[in-house]
């Protein structure tokens, strides 16, 4: 008899944790697609970025060192590897993006091209789609981050060694920004 | 009330008028087959062949159907970029997969959504509506739309609309057998016959009004996660308050379409008493747009 109700409360028990696990594991696996999508965003941004240099270099051919930052640095996004890497690849990328569009505001020529006009805005297109992903990506996170901390799952992740996942950070000039509309 | 409690309170909100609605079912099947000295598994079971096949045709058809009669034309991005890239910004953004974009040729501003989940997705915007929203009140909408498909509210109208039609065949099946049935002796059910005769009259237009209720609460719903995808509730709330004040009458729209779009098409603001207000498919704007304005 009270063999039966300890090899019950065993199997329960089992069922119960096995049950939490997959949930954290489904959770876990929710957060790396999210980044896939990121990553999509991400890569399109790095293929505008040639482009975006050739046409501007016709026009602005002192802008030497900014052509080279900005070269150099669509190669650290390329080859980062962790999504924190990436994060921080990607917000040095878009201040110089940022300056690239400053100088060709001294260029008239430069800012009626057709071709620089389409650029620009497949650029900021691309940056509002990665904000948009990075939305996504960072609320996937707070889940499986709440999974983590909440009874009783905290016993299961430390259990298994579950680790907290990092946000994917917006740059300081984002934070800032407040979208106030009349 | 912020965002999530709202979410959350929909949501339960909505199950129970689910579980309330088998409860009425249930009972009814119960109460019918007794007044008619049935068995009830013969009963209920005739029914769910008769509702099951006319659901399962318009599980499948329903998006067709509706764009059929709405007159709605698939775009690309060249044709309308800024409204196109709208969807596909939000779509990102709530994890879904890009649904098929559509324009209706209608002045009047409206929207709606359909199909029977996230990968069979419809959007689809009036003309009208383009052309007199801002992106950010644009964003809103499309917000409210895609929320509808990630809720699987399409999905969901469409288990309502099952129910619905299940009471309604239940009701009209006894109504015919009570009448062939004649004079037969109805030895101690008539009881039952009492309550079954008030019960056919009453449940179909009980299932209507769950039906209307159920999408009322979608629209709350659809609204609050809408925000949660914008993050700029005051995006929609003044999207609706131009719906509000627009009375440009809509071209193409039913009454069986009516409970898709984002603002009910055929709105007389003037009579405003209990009766209109149960049998709306949508909650009033003025209440949308002050629970937007609280978040």
């Amino acid at each position: 008899m009270n063999i039966w109700i300890i090899l019950i409360t065993a199997v329960v028990l089992a069922g119960f944790v096995w049950w939490l696990y997959n949930s954290i594991i489904v959770a876990k696996i929710r957060i790396s697609e999210a980044f896939s999508q990121i990553d999509v965003q991400l890569k399109r941004r790095a293929d505008l970025i040639p482009n975006l240099v050739e046409a501007v270099k016709g026009y602005a051919k002192h802008e030497k060192e900014l052509f080279e930052k900005v070269t150099k640095e669509r190669a650290n996004l390329v080859s980062a590897k962790t999504p924190h890497d990436k994060a921080e690849a990607n917000n040095m990328l878009s201040d110089t993006l940022k300056s690239i569009f400053a100088v060709a505001e001294a260029y008239p020529d430069l800012k009626a091209s057709q071709n620089f006009l389409e650029l620009q805005e497949e650029v900021s297109d691309t940056e509002n789609k990665i904000a948009y992903a990075r939305q996504f990506y960072n609320s996937n996170v707070l889940d499986y981050n709440t999974k983590l901390r909440v009874f009783p799952n905290m016993i299961i992740a430390n259990l298994f060694n579950f680790k907290e996942e990092e946000f994917f950070a917006a740059t300081e000039q984002e934070k800032k920004e407040v979208k106030v509309k009349f | 009330m912020n965002i999530y409690s709202a979410i959350s309170s929909n949501k339960t909100k909505t199950w129970l008028v689910m579980i309330l609605f088998v409860l009425v079912v249930s009972t009814l099947v119960y109460v019918f087959s007794k007044a008619l000295g049935f068995s009830a598994l013969g009963m209920s079971g005739l029914a769910l062949v008769l509702a099951g096949l006319m659901s399962i045709g318009s599980y499948y058809y329903s998006d067709k159907l509706v764009l059929a009669t709405t007159g709605a034309k698939q775009i690309k991005k060249q044709d309308y970029p800024q409204y196109f890239r709208i969807v596909e910004n939000l779509s990102i953004a709530s994890g879904l997969p890009m649904p098929n974009v559509y324009i209706m040729d209608d002045p009047s501003p409206n929207a709606f959504a359909t199909g029977r989940d996230p990968k069979h997705a419809v959007v689809c915007a009036t003309t009208g509506l383009l052309s007199i929203m801002s992106e950010a009140e644009l964003e809103g909408v499309i917000a409210h739309e895609l929320s509808h498909i990630k809720n699987f509210d399409i999905r969901l109208m469409g288990i309502v609309a099952i129910l619905v039609g299940f009471v309604a065949i239940l009701s009209d099946i006894f109504i015919r057998m009570t009448f062939f049935s004649g004079d037969r002796d109805n030895r101690g059910s008539q009881i039952f016959l009492v309550l079954a005769i008030i019960f056919a009259i009453l449940s179909p237009i009980a299932a209507t009004l769950i039906q209307l209720a159920v999408s009322r609460k979608r629209e709350f719903l659809a609204d609050a996660s809408g925000v949660l995808l914008t993050r700029y509730p005051e995006g929609l709330a003044q999207a609706l308050e131009k719906l509000a004040k627009d009375h440009t009458a809509p071209r193409v729209a039913s009454n069986a379409t009516a409970h898709l779009f984002i603002e009910n098409p055929f709105d007389n603001k003037k009579v405003k008493n209990f009766f209109t207000g149960l049998f709306n498919t949508h909650p009033p704007l003025e209440e949308r747009i002050k629970i937007l304005r609280s978040m």
